[in-house]
């Protein structure tokens, strides 16, 4: 084989528009509340107005004597059991009792969505009241309510502490001489930061339309960022076996994270089978806003200690996550919250002690970033402070301090490659850090930085690439697109593999009657790991179309040629005039030699943790976790000392992707991840009030709009390749997100010389900050 | 129930409806119009922008009854004969699209804006879609595809 470089070299990076671009320009793109099916139903909920209740009764008559209503559901009606990916204590409705307000307690399926929403409020549910704990601190108290009093009962998958009360997790990681290694700082800076619950707000809302067909089998289209989970937790909650579920995805309107697990999915099911008809549920916005999930709220106490030169000795991190009402993901979001907690840095000696507490108000799930915005918040603010006690620039700290490749991890996993220092070199010239910095300390303006590390690699996925009868090729991965824009991008991959054209690869829908299976869309994982799968089905593919061609051609493999377009090619001397393309070779394999032309390629990563490294307790696996990347961001912020508003003025976001495959993606994603990370640092917070959301609405609850944000987002992609993966990448999903609140409190912080540790800053805090500042 | 007529796209529909309806529910349930988006039913994220007379509108903020008769142009109305419009050109050319459930409302209300505005600044173009909101893009090229789409406009 020759020239295969120069083959693929034609699809990979480069930006075509994505695949799906245009059609949802055109507005026929289809979401699940777009669709129909004859004679479907509407579907509505009835939820819980108490944080905390005991179930008596449920009387369902009045609704069910509503013409127009097919049925109802509630928690007897429920076939399965526990659900929930570490910890199993969720159903699919609230049953026995009720543990946020909120909380879908029963449900209808009706002709119309009036009639059905209508029919819900029918429903009578007897509750008796019961005490409530809507804060850690409350949770955490002598004598507390007890959410779960099955707790020790249920199923987990992490090592949970043994309590008669509300602690859901709690997870320890030391390193080196952990706390006592503080002795070697010659400066310590202790501080507690205070992280608010930021909601996604994807812009579609929970949509679900579910159909059972006449074989029994239940076919569920929905918003979700992973056809697999979901067809788990339908086998799961509903006790259907998973042959008989059937997860499509058709587009889906964002995620960020809390698509992931189930949502409407179950009690959809549930309606369709008993009323023998299809149902679609489409939440309202306040519905979606008070029933599905949210960053975690939580309370990091961080100390680090340092040498007089700026050397970093020592991290302890302590950390108290609000949990909600169930698990979900939170016992994983915190032990990602110790992950980072040592930061980017080559810290010798950390401790990081973690807690999830649960509490009477909506589960707090994953949300991009997982664990890291909350982390780096803390930690990265912390940072230029001690370069402020010490009278180091912040940018010349982080460089010295900057982990490299080959070193170990929290946790053990050794870095395979990093452009960290070189992210924080980029954005120093790229903003001209230093000149600005000089020229105008405690001003209304001010530049500041944070470094950020990610990972990319986790869990399993799975790939099939087919061969078509015209010598183009279906690629079936079962990831989702949730607007990121991987389907475009692993078509590129796959076209690279084989030397195609990116319009020679078409992308299946994910479906799990005919996808490999693939752990979801988070973790930034899907280029990275799912790439590996995609390459190694494609080469499978690649091999058998080059022993056709051998035969067909009369000549060696190694004589052979791939040539782009789909072309095998004689690649001897004399030249000799002959090629084969694929369309020949799929006819040869259909229709005489060797039958149908498929690959199929399978990961995940391994990548076990060190225990004479770390020492680590209460942690879920993290083997399956792997591969960082690495990122810097420089923020220049205004400060309105009269209101106390914190404008970005504009933003330089240095992100390593290894090799970035669509470079016009990469450069969105690190747009959109920063300005939900700047939303996250100054003006998105869901409030509660005794349990309630006050905030359930777009109206009340704002996130960055065109006039909130900076038109100069400077995207810096750093490639350094990442030879682990065939295609050298890495994932970019959620570190531009992490960076933004750190940054822009550094900014805030040298514009004003007011340091908060407290986010959203609000301008009612950044104000009251700088009065009492004086 | 009403009768009404709707006229959408250049096309006049006979429609049976409550008063309530709004015409955000009209277009998606009665006409299956589905391309303009529900993300508030409140008038904030611009997700439901329809033209009425050429005038961008929340539709979820208007009842169908009160437009019986108007001009309504909804994102499927935009192109021609199949092809998109040069609004709709522009953001795909300039990669503004990633979930693209904010995009139907973004698109019309930037084609509206640009027929008044044909020369618009960045600012200019920003604070034309500050009613539309966007939770994937962070805006910078939503304000390319417009910029783009003027360019081309006056080339
Ligand atoms: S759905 Fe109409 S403005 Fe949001
Ligand atoms: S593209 Fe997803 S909300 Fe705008």
């Amino acid at each position: 084989m020759s020239d295969i470089e120069s083959a693929t070299e034609s699809a990979i990076g480069k930006s075509p528009p994505r695949l799906e671009a245009a059609e949802k320009a055109a507005g026929t793109a289809i979401y699940s509340g777009d669709m129909e099916l004859p004679g479907m139903l509407h579907a509505a909920l009835l939820t819980s107005p108490y944080s905390h209740a005991r179930i008596l009764s449920y009387d369902v008559s009045a609704a069910l004597a509503l013409p127009g209503v097919k049925a109802v559901v509630t928690a007897e009606d429920i076939s399965g059991g526990y659900i929930g990916l570490v910890c199993k204590d969720e159903k699919a409705l609230a049953h026995g009792k009720v543990r946020y307000i909120g909380e879908p307690v029963a449900a209808v399926a009706a002709r119309d969505e009036a009639t059905a929403r209508l029919a819900a409020r029918l429903i009578e549910v007897e509750y008796e009241e019961l005490p409530a704990a809507t804060t850690v601190e409350q949770a955490m108290a002598e004598g507390a309510p007890v959410l779960h009093e099955d707790f020790a009962d249920y199923t987990k998958i992490y090592q949970a502490p043994e309590n008669e009360g509300n602690l859901l997790a709690r997870a320890e990681a030391v390193m080196g001489r952990g706390v006592d290694g503080f002795d070697e700082a010659d400066v310590i800076v202790e501080g507690t930061y205070e992280v608010g619950a930021q909601y996604h707000a994807y812009m579609e809302p929970v949509s679900v339309l579910a159909a059972f067909g006449p074989d029994g089998r239940v076919t569920v289209w929905s918003s979700t960022q992973s056809i697999f989970r979901t067809q788990a937790n339908i086998h799961e909650g509903l006790g259907i076996p998973m042959g008989k579920i059937r997860c499509v995805a058709p587009r889906i309107g964002g995620g960020f994270g809390a698509k992931a697990e189930a949502s409407g999915q179950l009690v959809t099911v549930m309606l369709a089978k008993k009323a023998g008809m299809p149902v679609r549920l489409v939440l309202t916005r306040d519905e979606d806003m008070t029933s599905m999930r949210a960053r975690h709220p939580g309370t990091l106490r961080v100390k680090t200690g340092a040498k007089a030169d700026g050397t970093l000795v020592a991290r302890e991190m302590e950390v108290w996550l609000d949990a909600g009402a169930y698990a979900d993901d939170s016992p994983a979001v915190m032990n990602l919250v110790l992950f980072y907690a040592r930061g980017s840095y080559s810290i010798p000696h950390v401790r990081a002690l973690g807690h999830a507490v649960y509490t009477n108000k909506l589960r707090l799930g994953a949300f991009r970033g997982f664990g890291n915005p909350q982390a780096s918040f803390a930690a990265e603010s912390q940072l230029d402070e001690i370069a402020e006690k010490l009278g180091i620039d912040p940018i010349e700290l982080r460089i010295k301090n900057a982990i490299k490749a080959g070193e170990q991890w929290l946790g053990g996993q050794r870095i395979t490659s990093c452009a960290l220092v070189e992210s924080l070199e980029k954005v120093r010239d790229a903003s001209d850090w230093t000149r600005r910095r000089e020229a105008a300390p405690g001003r209304k303006r001010g530049l500041g930085v944070a470094a950020m590390t990610h990972t990319s690699a986790f869990l399993s996925s799975g790939a099939i690439v087919r061969l078509q009868g015209d010598g183009s090729i279906i690629l079936n991965v079962g990831a989702v697109d949730i607007g990121q824009g991987s389907d475009t991008a692993l078509s590129q991959m796959c076209a690279a593999a084989l030397g195609l054209d990116i319009e020679q690869v078409s992308f299946a829908t994910p479906d799990t009657d005919s996808a490999p299976y693939n752990y979801g869309t988070n973790a930034s994982r899907v280029t990275y790991t799912v790439g590996q799968a995609v390459h190694r089905a494609a080469m499978q593919v690649r091999a058998q179309l080059l022993e056709h061609a051998a035969a067909m051609l009369e000549c060696s493999e190694g004589q052979l040629e791939l040539r782009p377009g789909g072309r095998i090619g004689v690649d001897v001397e004399p030249p000799r005039n002959a090629e084969v393309s694929f369309a020949d070779i799929a006819g040869r394999s259909l229709w005489a030699v060797g039958g149908p032309i498929t690959g199929s390629g399978s990961y995940i990563p391994n990548d076990p943790p060190d225990p004479e490294h770390t020492k680590m307790t209460g942690f879920l696996g993290l083997d399956a976790l792997s591969v960082l990347t690495f990122g810097a961001q420089v923020v220049e912020v205004e400060v309105d000392e009269v209101t106390g508003a914190v404008e970005v003025i504009e933003a330089w976001c240095a992100h390593d992707v290894g090799r970035a495959i669509n470079p016009g993606a990469v450069e969105s994603q690190i747009h959109g991840g920063f300005v939900q990370g700047q939303g996250y640092a100054l003006c998105e917070e869901m409030l509660w009030e005794d349990g309630r959301l006050v905030n359930p609405s777009f109206m009340d609850y704002k996130f960055p709009g065109t006039l909130d944000t900076p038109d100069k987002i400077h995207a810096i992609i750093l490639e350094t390749p990442e030879k682990s993966h065939p295609f050298h990448v890495k994932g970019v999903g959620e570190p531009p997100l992490v960076g933004a609140a750190p940054a822009i409190n550094n900014a805030l912080s040298a514009a004003t010389g007011l340091r908060l540790k407290q986010i959203p800053l609000t301008p009612e805090r950044v104000l009251r900050g700088l009065l009492e500042k004086g | 129930m009403i009768n009404i007529t709707l006229k959408v796209n250049g096309e006049e529909r006979a429609l049976s409806l409550p008063a309530t309806r709004t015409l955000l529910a009209a277009l998606r349930n009665d006409m299956k119009l589905t391309g303009s988006k529900n993300a508030c039913n409140q008038g904030v994220c611009g997700a439901c922008t329809v033209l009425l007379d050429g005038v961008p509108v929340n539709a979820c903020l208007v009842l169908a009854a009160n437009v019986a008769g108007r001009e309504i142009v909804t994102i499927e109305g935009l192109g021609e004969g199949g092809k998109l419009s040069p609004m709709q050109q522009a953001f795909v050319d300039a990669g503004a699209i990633q979930c693209g459930f904010c995009m139907s409302g973004m698109i019309v209300s930037a084609t509206a804006f640009l027929a008044e505005n044909p020369k618009p600044s960045r600012k200019e173009i920003r604070q034309a879609l500050s009613g539309n909101l966007c939770r994937c893009s962070g805006y910078v090229r939503v304000i390319d595809a417009v910029e783009l789409a003027a360019g081309r406009s006056g080339a």
